[in-house]
This record gives C-alpha cells, structure tokens and sequence, in this order.
C-alpha cells in the first residue's frame, strides 16, 4: 500500500509544488488512500491501475486544498464582530460611516431627489472643478487628467498602477500611521512603499520634524502619500505653515504629492477649506495627483464614486495621462459604474442642490464638532488624572487617534462593548451625544486600568 | 531640521528663489555642461512633465469604431461595432422589468447606502449562482460553491484571475483564438501566462473543433482554459452539446481548470436554462470550476457594472477559505462593490412576477437579433451575393464573424458607411429591419470588387 500510495504523488497535477502543498498533498493522500479501500469494494471502480487511481485522487482532493484562511479585514472585521455581539450597551466605533445621532445611516436629501445626467464627462468635469475649484488656471488650461475611480480605493488603485508602470522602482512615501488599506493597494500594485513619520503618541498630535525628515531623506522622485484634510487614523492634520513647508520639502527634493482627499467639506464643513492644502500645491505650480472618494461627504459609500485626478503641467502631458489612466482600468473593470457618478454630476452641477449639500455637509461636520465637544467635557469633568484630553478637540473629521494601545482596545470591547480598530482609532461618526459619558467611562477605565 | 524652512516670514516667491539659488550654487556636471538652467519638474517653472516620458495609449479598437462614426455625418451611416443591445429603432434598451426595480428601491425609503460587504450582497450573489448553476444542486446546498459580486463580467474575469495568479499552481491560461479584445489584458496584468487554442476555422466560419481539442491535448496538466459559455464573442461560434460533452471529458482528464465567462445567459438563445448547459455540464460533474457572470446584456445593465464571480470547489471548507483569499484581492482593487446594480437584479430574481417579465423581455431581444441574422441572410441570397452566408443564422448571440477581412471592412467603411471592426465582426444588434438593405448592399458591393 505505502508504495502505491507514494506513486500517487507523482501522479497528481502539480509540475511543481511547493513543500507546504505537498505537505498538504501527503495529508490528503491518507485520506485518499482510505478512500481507495473504501472503493476496492465499490463495484464501480473497477480497475487497480495507476492511470485510473490517479484520476480518482485528482478529482477528489481540490486544486486549492492548500489555500489558508486569510485574517479578517482590520477595519471591516470589526463590525463584524459589532454585529455578533448582543449586549444592549455596545457601541460600534470602528468604520468610518457616518451616522445620525440615533446611529443610523443617512441618505442626504440631495441624494434622494437626483435626477439622472448623461454622460460621465459631465462627472469628471465637475469633480475636478470641486476639487480645485471651478476659476483655478490648471483647468482652464486643460491641465487636469481627470478618471472617473471605485471611489477612493479604486482611484488610489489607479495612480498606483500608474506609478508602477511609468515610474519602475520609485516610491510612495505613507505616513505612519495610516489607512490599512493603503499598504495593501500598494502591495498588490507592486509599488515599494516605506513610511515617513507622522503621529507623536506623546503630545497625540503631529511629529512634523520627524515627517520633514523622512521625506527629505527619500530618495529623489518620490511620491509622498498626503491626508488632504481630516487624517485617517488620526484626525491630526498640519497647520497651513506647515503645509507650505512640506511643499518646499518637496520641491527641493523633486518629490511628487500624491493626496488622498477622502473628506472634502466632511472635515470642516467646508468644501473649499477642505481642499486648501491641495490647492496650495497647484497654485505654486506643482504637478499633482490627488484621488477623491464620495464615500463620505455624499453619503455614497456603497455607489463606490470617486476620482483619479492629474495635474500636469502641459494639456499634452494630461491628455496622454489621462489615456494611460483608462488603459489600466479597462482590464481591472472596463468602465465604472455609472449610477454615482450620475448623481454627484447632478449635485455638484446644480446651484440649488449644490447648496443644499453643503449645509447638509455642514450639519454633518457639526454634528461631529458637538460629539467632540461632549466627549471632551465628559472625559475632563469624569477624569480626575489630570490628563490632558484636549486632543479629543484639537483633530478633525471623522476619526480620533485616543493613544489607547491595543491591550486597552481589547478592555473596550470586551469590558465595555465598545468596537474600535486596534490601532486605538474611534470613528465619531458612530457617537452619539448621549453616548458620550459611556464612552467617556469606558476610556478613563481602560487608560488607567489597563497597561 | 525644520528650523531651516521657517519661512512664516517668506512669500512663496521668496521660497522660489530662495530654491532657485539653491540649484544654481550647486556645481554639478551636468550644470556645468549646460548654457541654460533648468528647474526642477516640479518647481511650477516652464520645465518638463514629470509625465513627459508617458506616451499616448492607443486608442481602443472598439471603442474607436464609434468615435469614428460619431464623425461622420452621412445619414445612412450604420453602427455595427458596439456590442450593446439597440432597438428596432436603433435606440438603447432599458428593460421594463429593470424600471420598475430601480422605482421600487427608490422608493424604499428604508434603504440606506452604507458600504456592501467586500463579497457584496448577498442575495444578488446567491441568486446569481442559482441562475447560473441552476435552482436545486446540491454543490450549492452542501456550501461548495462561493460567489462574489464584481464589476460585471471584466471585474470578475480580474478577481478571478487574480486569485489564480496568487494560488494555484499552474500560471498559464487557455484562451481561444479568437476573443474578446479584453481578455488577454485582463489575465496578463492579473499575472497569468497567457496561450490560445485554436477555435474559430475560418474555411468554414465554423468551430475547428480537431483543432480545439488537439490544443487543449497537449496543455500542461492543470493549466487553465477560459471557455466562453454561449455566444462565443466574436464568431459567434459555439459548440454543440455532444462537443461540449467531449471537451470537458478531455479536460477533466487533463485537470485543467474550466473558467467560464459567462455574459450572455438567456440573452443567445433566449432560454437562461439553455444558454447554461455548458457551465452546468460541468458544474454536474462535480468538478472545480470558475465562472464569470455579466449582467451587462441580459438585464440592459452595461453602465452599472454587475457581475459575479463563482468559485465551485470541491469541499465547504476549501470554498470558504477561496473566499476569504478572494476578499484580500477585492480590498485593495476597490474594497467594495457598486450597490445599485446588484441591488437592481437581486430584486428581479427574487420576485417570480419580475422574473417571468424578464425572461419575456429577454427573449423579445433574443428572436430580435435571431430574426435580423435571417432578414440578412434572406437579403443577401435574394442580391446573389456569392459565397455561402449560411454561417449569418448558423451562428448565435450579439455577433457575426462575417468572414470579410479588413480591406473589404474599410471599403463598407469609406463607401456605404458601416462601422465595424476590421476583423470582420458585426453586432447584429445594431441592426433593424430598415437597415438591413443597406448593410445587404454593402456586403454584396465589397464582396464583389474586393476580395
């Protein structure tokens, strides 16, 4: 038996397994080799020749026995286990969707009551208008490659592709921390990526000569990966003075910015001071690239709407751009989803509905700015440490960075049902100004309970 | 150090020159070399692209083909190269069925726009793969079967690939000769090694099926083979039943690994149960498989971009693990899928009333297109054109391969106004009964002078 069975390793499909798989491929064998006896007996299978047993242990065992579970998604697994959970208190701080303060999902208004536009020019003209703004000379000139993107993955994804395939061995520059995802987008885009740093845990705020440093240090030609406004994980953004040095910086070293704006007018209720930092780039002629998610600020999470943006410093350069950008999408998806698109065209393009989205916007930040201020006093007035929650109010947007580390994470969700990601991120969007003081409880505990 | 950089003092032009000088205190050889300095790319002076370098993709040849007739102004011009479905009027489909489920989840005011699951919905995914493998089988009932939602039919070819090029041990992929322009960029840039199996003989305008078969012989054991499950695209070429019972004899005796691309369901013959024969032969004997479902055609969905991705395995375990893996290549691609689509075919395939409509409205366009293919036949024998055009109603779906090569496409091009591609394929979709004369003319004209 022992030497059939070994022949029925050769026999199996693989030209050339890897040691796991054929590991894995001897694990099976046992249990094929048990199911060879159960079919001595089996009438049907008649014959003891090599060919025909080989065939039968093919067909049982899959091609993808070898294939390992793959961990859960670090931001999206943590809902997950949100839902699993049935204690009356938990509270879901872990992805970034908004919600009202009775914690359920928002439709805005403006979105209910579109009506379709044709085209998806008609969306790229207009992200790219809001994105720079409607005046600014690089569109006039024509200076924009503008593609439509998955929303801000997608969008990331392309850009991605494109330094990969135009600038072979150049790097992007992440700040540490940063979203989850943009490693990976850049891993399976096969772009070499290092961090710069970025979080100070001991002020919980910004380490700008850490971040000037290591983007100096890059090599020349970099791309440096910029939070346009409201940092995730964070929520710490620079200073205007700051952004115009990190502009030099990048100048000097023939870098090239590469935003991710996923919260234009979500941050500060303002479209156009959201987009400060990246106007400031272009208005001192810097070529640009700058991917933009609807996600957020329309509500659109699962439309998947968002831009890959371009700007070059000739409309020839753009153009061509442009048509490489559309070449890169065509074998991952052909050509995006046109139903968002439709309606960021008829928001954006309307004066009236327009209008209505940024005091939506604005209610949206607000409502954000008052769950901070809760969470603040709450934690100041409940806290007798003396410890310095102020950063609580000093970030912005969606996220804050609590300096929780990932022992007291764990003390949140299993002592007070509390989901956040590990990173000690809590999405305020998810708070609600009566859950405050139990969020307010949940942290002073776990700060100076658990080590 | 940041001190440097302190510039609260400065203008940005101040910084300009500052940066300029800088450059020009800097002795290197190349600026030794030169008369003139030149600016770094991104300093915002009349200097090069960072983007010089990126060259214009070509334009795609598809997507050409209507540029060019969009140019044109002859009011006889005829469309025949987009593979979208038009009426007898020459007009876009939206299908009845698909209006009234876009008004029923507009109207839902319970419906919210919060992030899909990485695998998408749900229902739309299980109700895909019950289309698709049909309605009782018990791979689906015992778990084997794992389907995601992807961006139609090139998404979940991408997805697909992806996942292949990642964990299965055999790299290279059978496509036929020919196919869809798409396919052999989908699965290169997925990573895979990509061959041909001879498929369409163009002395008959026929299946070469010894030629199939010798082909798919001689692959390596566990290569992969892309089979277009009906209405071959773009002969229109599709074996028969008795053919298909020989090629997956062969291939499951080579193990090499069916991938299907599945984007024409219901919409060939006008049966969904017909047009899955293939994709259920194979799915019955209990072997793996993959398959790429599109909904572009057979709901009128093209713009929204729907479709799945079914992995059939051999055990629960392996499917939920193939799953997982398969989360890990959508994350950073685009992290989640478009809902509208998929919420707008979910909500057909649940309600019987929506589903018998659909299927009447399918098979409305089918016996269109059926009945155009015998229009032009009919025309074409009644004109003497010569040659035998019994290939027009022998093949099946959106296409003709007419057998013209490019020279005699150009000359119906230039002279009668037919766009189309220059190997010879015609969308018999974009043909009505006032049309087919001219189309009839344009044949017999070319075939006549040209050869």
């Amino acid at each position: 038996m022992a030497s059939s069975v070994l022949s029925l390793a050769s026999a199996t499909p693989s030209a050339s397994l890897s040691s796991h798989e054929i590991n894995k491929g001897k694990l099976n064998l046992g249990n094929a080799g048990l199911l060879f006896n159960k079919e001595k007996t089996n009438p049907f299978i008649k014959t003891k020749s090599c060919v025909r047993i080989s065939m039968v242990v093919a067909s049982n065992v899959s091609r993808f026995e070898g294939i390992t579970m793959a961990p859960p998604d670090p931001i999206l697994g943590v809902s997950e286990a949100f839902k699993a959970d049935n204690h009356e208190l938990k509270l879901n701080l872990g992805v970034g969707a908004y919600r009202t303060e009775e914690l359920q999902p928002y439709v805005l208004n403006v979105v209910k009551k579109y009506l379709p536009i044709e085209g998806l020019a008609a969306f790229n003209k207009v992200t790219a208008e809001l994105l720079f703004g409607a005046d600014n000379p690089v569109i006039k000139q024509q200076r924009v490659a503008t593609v439509q993107g998955l929303s801000g993955t997608g969008s990331l994804r392309l850009a991605a592709a494109l330094i990969e395939r135009y600038f072979s061995g150049a790097k992007v520059l992440i700040s540490s921390p940063t979203w989850g995802n943009h490693k990976n987008i850049f891993n399976d885009a096969r772009v070499p990526w290092s961090e710069y740093r970025y979080y100070d845990p001991k002020t919980v705020g910004l380490d700008f000569e850490g971040m000037i440093a290591d983007i100096k240090a890059a090599p020349e030609g970099s791309f440096i990966l910029l939070h346009g406004c409201a940092h995730n994980p964070t929520g710490i953004d620079p200073t205007s003075e700051q952004w115009g040095i990190i502009a030099d910086v990048i100048q000097e070293k023939n870098h090239i910015p590469f935003f991710d704006i996923a919260y234009q007018g979500f941050a500060s209720g303002s479209l156009d001071a959201d987009a400060a930092s990246v106007r400031m780039f272009v208005a001192r002629g810097m070529e640009v690239i700058a991917a933009q998610s609807y996600s957020k600020n329309l509500g659109l999470y699962a439309e998947r709407i968002g831009a890959i943006n371009v700007v070059c410093s000739s409309p020839d350069a753009a153009a061509r751009v442009k048509s490489q950008l559309k070449r890169i999408a065509r074998p991952m998806y052909s050509n995006p989803p046109v139903h968002g698109a439709r309606i960021v065209a008829s928001v954006v393009g309307d004066p009236a509905i327009f209008k209505e989205w940024n005091a939506e916007m604005e209610m949206m930040a607000g409502r954000i700015k008052n769950v901070r201020q809760k969470l603040f006093d709450s934690l100041s007035s409940k806290d007798k440490s003396g410890k310095d929650w102020s950063f609580v109010l000093k970030q912005i947007g969606m996220f804050s960075f609590t300096g929780l580390n990932k022992a007291q994470c764990d003390n949140m969700t299993n002592k007070w049902h509390v989901y956040m990601t590990k990173d000690g991120r809590i999405s305020l969007a998810g708070l609600s100004l009566a859950k405050c003081e139990y969020l307010a409880d949940a942290i002073i505990d776990s700060y100076h309970n658990v080590s | 150090m940041a001190t440097e950089f302190t510039s609260s003092s400065s203008s940005p032009t101040d910084r300009r020159l500052s940066a300029l000088v800088r450059h020009l205190a800097t002795s290197s050889p190349m600026m030794e070399s030169q008369t003139t300095v030149t600016f770094s790319p991104t300093s915002g002076f009349h200097g090069d692209s960072v983007f010089s370098h990126v060259v214009r993709a070509p334009e795609d040849p598809i997507l050409g083909v209507t540029v060019a007739y969009n140019k044109d102004p002859s009011p006889v011009k005829l469309n025949l190269g987009v593979g979208a479905y038009r009426t007898e009027e020459g007009k876009p489909l939206v299908l009845n069925v698909v209006r009234k489920a876009e008004q029923m989840l507009v109207n839902d005011r319970s419906r919210v726009k919060e992030y899909l699951p990485i695998v998408g919905l749900a229902d739309f995914n299980k109700l895909s793969a019950k289309l698709i493998f049909g309605a009782d089988s018990p791979a689906i009932r015992e778990n084997r079967v794992t389907t995601v939602q992807c961006l139609s039919g090139t998404g979940s070819l991408r997805v697909g690939a992806e996942f292949l090029a990642r964990h299965y041990h055999q790299r290279i992929i059978y496509i036929p000769q020919p196919t869809w322009g798409n396919h052999p960029k989908i699965f290169t840039l997925a990573g895979l090694s990509v061959k041909t199996y001879r498929y369409y003989d163009p002395v008959t305008r026929g299946l070469n099926f010894q030629g199939l078969l010798e082909d798919l012989s001689s692959a390596p054991s566990g290569s992969i083979v892309l089979l277009h499950a009906c209405a071959h695209n773009p002969t229109g070429v599709d074996p028969t039943l008795q053919q298909w019972e020989q090629i997956r004899r062969l291939m499951r005796s080579k193990a090499l690994l069916p991938f299907f691309d599945s984007a024409y369901q219901g919409f060939a013959s006008g049966s969904l149960d017909a047009d899955a024969q293939s994709v259920r032969m194979f799915f019955a004997d209990g072997g793996e498989c993959f398959v790429a479902q599109s909904y572009a055609k057979n709901m009128g969905l093209y713009g929204e971009r729907v479709g799945a991705l079914s992995v059939v395995c051999k055990t629960a375990d392996v499917a939920s693990r193939v799953e997982s893996q398969l989360k890990l290549v959508i994350r950073p691609m685009f992290s989640n899928p478009p809902i509208h689509g998929a919420s707008i075919v979910a909500a057909i395939l649940k309600d019987r009333n929506l589903y018998n409509e659909w299927t009447v409205e399918l098979k409305a366009m089918a016996d269109r297109i059926i009945s155009m293919r015998h229009k032009l036949f009919d025309a074409l024998r009644a004109r003497g054109t010569p040659g035998d055009w019994s290939h027009i109603i022998k093949q099946i779906g959106m296409f003709t391969f007419t057998g013209l090569n490019s020279e005699q496409v150009a000359f119906m091009t230039k002279e009668y106004h037919i766009y189309m591609t220059s190997d010879g394929r015609i969308s018999m979709a974009g043909l009505s009964s006032k049309t087919v004369p001219h189309l009839a003319d344009a044949i017999h004209a070319t075939v006549t002078r040209i050869s």
